[in-house]
């Protein structure tokens, strides 16, 4: 073209591409890359800022839930007072209903917004008096807001928090007026009667949990003596006789326990708090029953921080309590994290022999195809099924017959016949076989030949072949898809639904009884959970921040648990970054 | 494999040579190879008619000849390698140690061992250089350290590596260069201590420094081994070389002594290849 132009002038220049059929290239858009280029970056911008929003928008409400916020006293034009921790704001359009019965400052400040009036949701807490957490309060009700010193908010075992002021303290019969105790001397009255709350706990869990276990052994071995000897023999006799003075003995353990539970609670009833509610109305509170106390207005800002921590590590280490609402999620991070575990040494080995068979040993052909579609397929098999395949065939099918060959003694009550971890695990590893399969696939075709070739050219067989050489090379790619499956694994909820995962598990599936490893238990886990506070509590106002703060929480292990197969991967990677010429 | 055990018909002799009086520098050993009517087909094509040829105990052959024209697969088909290639067909013999190696029931594994191999690319496992020398030793169940060692500094210094590599036998074997890397691979096979050397255009990913060494290292090794080396550099088949064999559209157009085939050769179209007229 360049020659033609010169010889033939400007003219032609302009015309000649047309007649040649060829495309003016700054002209025509399928030629020229750049407005391609401008609509990749904006979609890859759409997908940033999508994914931005929404890990700010969890960060953001998670990590500020635990932030202890004040307590605004708001007495409203009716007379009547609210006390509450101010939650969210928004605006809405007052109806005409209400504007009629409103009086005239009220309707000339809705008129200056344009018929808008903006509210404010106060926790007023209280839920044993109340019979409700919170309340919208408009802001043309409002007369005045104060932020008194002396309310407090008191998270409680029980009826979630309360807010108000605290008139008395009642400490081993002694009466003291709280205004002459000090924020630090509370405390201490509430960390001692805490403690023996906790006292209490552990005889339930550690002491009397022994002895249930071991009475419940102890039913258990007779019922085995029971089943293989029958009812009328001698054998059967002589055990129950054994047994029997050996339950009575751990009977004898048990009350023993009871009684010094009872001390405990006899002592421990001395110890409460009056409180008196905004309103008026007065609440006897025990005070080994509340959890934590502060001044939500009189705090420094080193206190905040205290008891933002405090309520975070509560958060991370102790169990959850009212239905869930409050206190810990650690039954859950651990079942969360035992599950995945679980399901990635499943699912490790059984993807990559598949799909060793598949790439190094199959025949290539059409079964083999035909395994491999199906093998794609089954990734988009929606994971209820899985679910339900899970509970029909490995908790009715392969559990029962476990359960009627080893645990004969336990019937008619379920040990591997019903959801349990193990279960779990196995269905998800399921769920994300294929993700695995076709990862490690992937991987061990880009190990180059020349490998293959060099080890088999040294006197290797086919299979010291794969597992020297082919093997590692591949390892990093089968991490990826590990990953994944991790990945994906860690965050499905459907399926557990059915096969194991419960609202509140009582015995984590480690424990110090033999075997110590559990896998018939249901577990808790965190995506369950969030289900469960956000969509199933009786007050999904008040679980909302929990949900944010779990969903974090599940962000952050997941991230976690994925960088450090990441890093793993990584370290095998870098054997194999090559430092030719 | 399969080998197929009736006489195909033989290949059309070409341009009027006889293809078995070839005229090659002997060794006092005989033969440590001998092809007799040997002929491969991947799938329905014909990849090597006929190939007749004798290889020397102790001396460097040479194969030589345009792309596509066989070489490779002819070198292949000495250690069996070509097996990885589906839908695979052979004909006539393969004479090791008075065995046929194309027969169905042999020890692919043991030819294997006694042949080592030597790739165009340098192909080090990602191990240490250590483990990369020993791995022929590591497959058969070596695990005396005392052995091991031993054949570490011996292939290595056969494969004039020890000096560079001595002190540093424990890093990976990818830190090597080219040159390094593919002397390594040549430590690699002669470690197990092999009869034949398979060479597949060893230098051809390699610069003339690089280059030389492994030829000088070739003129080293011969004696020890019977080395057939592929190549598409007529000089280094010249230098290298005590026979060799041309090769034309999966023919074996012409075999004998190198100084014939480069001063003198018989066929036409060899001496049009090796002076460059075509190829």
């Amino acid at each position: 073209m360049a020659i033609t132009a010169e010889s033939t002038g400007k003219a032609s220049l302009v015309e000649e591409p047309k007649r040649l059929g060829v495309r003016k290239y700054s002209a025509d858009i399928s030629a020229v890359g750049e407005p391609w280029l401008w609509g990749l970056g904006g979609a890859l911008a759409l997908g940033i800022i999508l994914v931005a929003g929404f890990l700010t928008m969890i960060f953001w409400n998670g990590a500020s839930t635990f932030w202890p916020k004040p307590i605004h006293l708001v007495t409203l034009t009716d007379g009547s007072v609210v006390a509450g921790e101010p939650t969210r704001s928004s605006v809405y359009r007052v109806s005409e209903a209400i504007r009629e019965q409103l009086g005239e400052t009220a309707n000339a400040m809705i008129d200056e917004g344009d018929g808008f009036a903006r509210r404010v949701l106060y926790r007023s807490a209280n839920f044993d008096l109340y019979g409700d957490d919170f309340r919208w309060v408009s802001e043309y009700e409002v007369e005045r807001i104060e932020t008194p010193a002396d309310f407090f908010l008191l998270e409680r075992q029980e009826w979630g928090p309360f807010v108000g002021r605290i008139l008395k303290v009642h400490f081993d019969g002694e009466e003291i007026a709280a205004d002459k105790l000090s924020y630090g001397q509370l405390r201490r009255y509430q960390d001692q009667a805490r403690d023996r709350f906790h006292e209490i706990r552990h005889i339930e869990q550690k002491d009397i949990g022994a002895v249930n276990y071991y009475i419940e052994r102890q039913r258990l071995g007779l019922r085995k003596v029971q089943l293989r000897h029958g009812d009328d023999s001698p054998e059967y006799a002589a055990a129950a006789a054994r047994t029997n003075a050996r339950i009575a003995e751990l009977e004898a353990e048990f009350a023993g326990y009871q009684a010094r539970i009872a001390e405990i609670r006899e002592r421990d009833r001395k110890d409460r708090f009056l409180l008196e509610e905004v309103g008026g109305r007065t609440k006897d509170q025990l005070m080994s029953e509340v959890v934590r106390l502060y001044p939500a207005n009189d705090l420094s800002f080193g206190q905040k921080v205290g008891i933002y921590l405090s309520r975070w590590w509560e958060f991370l280490s102790s169990e959850p309590r009212e239905a869930n609402m409050e206190g810990g999620v650690l039954p859950a991070i651990f079942g969360t994290v035992a599950m995945t575990l679980i399901m990635v040494v499943i699912v490790a080995p059984f993807g990559v022999v598949t799909a060793l068979y598949l790439r190094e040993y199959a025949k290539q052909g059409k079964i083999v195809s035909i395994v491999r579609v199906s093998v794609n397929n089954l990734a988009g098999v929606p994971s209820i099924v899985f679910g339900v395949f899970g509970l029909g065939f490995f908790a009715y099918t392969m559990g029962v017959t476990i359960d009627q060959l080893f645990y004969p003694e336990r019937l008619p009550s379920p040990t591997f016949g019903t959801g349990g971890i193990l279960w779990a695990s196995l269905t998800l590893a399921l769920l994300t076989v294929p993700v695995v399969i076709v990862a490690a696939e992937e991987a061990l075709s880009a190990v180059p030949r020349s490998m293959r070739e060099g080890s088999l050219a040294c006197g290797a067989s086919k299979w010291q072949t794969i597992r020297r050489v082919v093997l590692p090379r591949a390892m990093p790619g089968i991490m990826t898809g590990l990953i994944l499956a991790m990945a994906r694994g860690a965050g499905e909820v459907a399926p557990l639904m059915l096969i194991g995962v419960v609202k509140l598990a009582p015995m984590l599936p480690i424990d110090t009884f033999p075997p110590f490893v559990h896998l018939e238990r249901s577990f808790m886990h965190l995506g369950f959970h969030i289900y469960d506070v956000g969509f199933q509590s009786r007050n999904s106002e008040a679980g909302k921040p929990m949900v944010y703060v779990t969903t974090m929480l599940l962000l952050f292990l997941i991230v976690a648990m994925n960088s450090s197969a990441i890093y793993i991967r990584n370290r095998l990677k870098r054997k194999f970054a090559v430092g030719q010429f | 494999m399969n080998a197929v055990a009736e006489s195909t018909p033989a290949a059309e002799p070409v341009a009027g040579i006889e293809p078995t009086k070839f005229h090659v520098t002997t060794s006092p050993d005989g033969a440590a190879l001998d092809l007799r009517s040997f002929n491969l087909w991947y799938g329905d094509v014909q990849a090597l008619f006929d190939v007749n040829m004798e290889i020397q105990k102790g001396l460097v052959t040479a194969l030589i000849g345009p792309s596509g024209c066989g070489k490779s697969t002819l070198l292949r088909s000495l250690n069996r390698m070509n097996d990885l290639v589906d839908e695979l067909k052979v004909s006539g013999e393969i004479i090791v140690n008075d065995e046929n190696i194309l027969r169905s029931g042999i020890d692919v594994i043991a030819l294997r061992k006694r042949m080592g191999m030597v790739f165009q690319k340098p192909n080090p496992f990602a191990m240490s250089i250590y483990e990369n020398v020993v791995y022929p030793l590591r497959v058969d169940g070596v695990s005396n350290k005392k052995i091991l060692n031993e054949t570490c500094e011996r292939a290595l210094k056969g494969a004039a590596l020890w000096d560079e590599a001595k002190d540093r036998l424990q890093e990976s074997a990818l830190s090597l260069s080219g040159g390094q890397q593919q002397r390594l691979c040549i430590a690699r096979a002669i470690a197990s201590d092999p009869e034949i050397l398979l060479m597949d255009e060893p230098c051809s990913a390699l610069d003339p420094i690089a280059t030389a060494k492994i030829e000088e290292l070739i003129d080293e090794l011969k004696g020890h081994y019977s080395i057939v080396i592929v190549t598409h550099n007529m000089q280094q088949a010249a230098r290298v070389s005590d026979n060799t064999a041309f090769m034309y559209l999966g023919r074996l157009i012409e075999y004998g002594t190198t100084d014939t085939v480069f001063t003198n050769p018989r066929a036409k179209r060899t001496s049009d290849y090796v002076t460059g007229r075509f190829g």
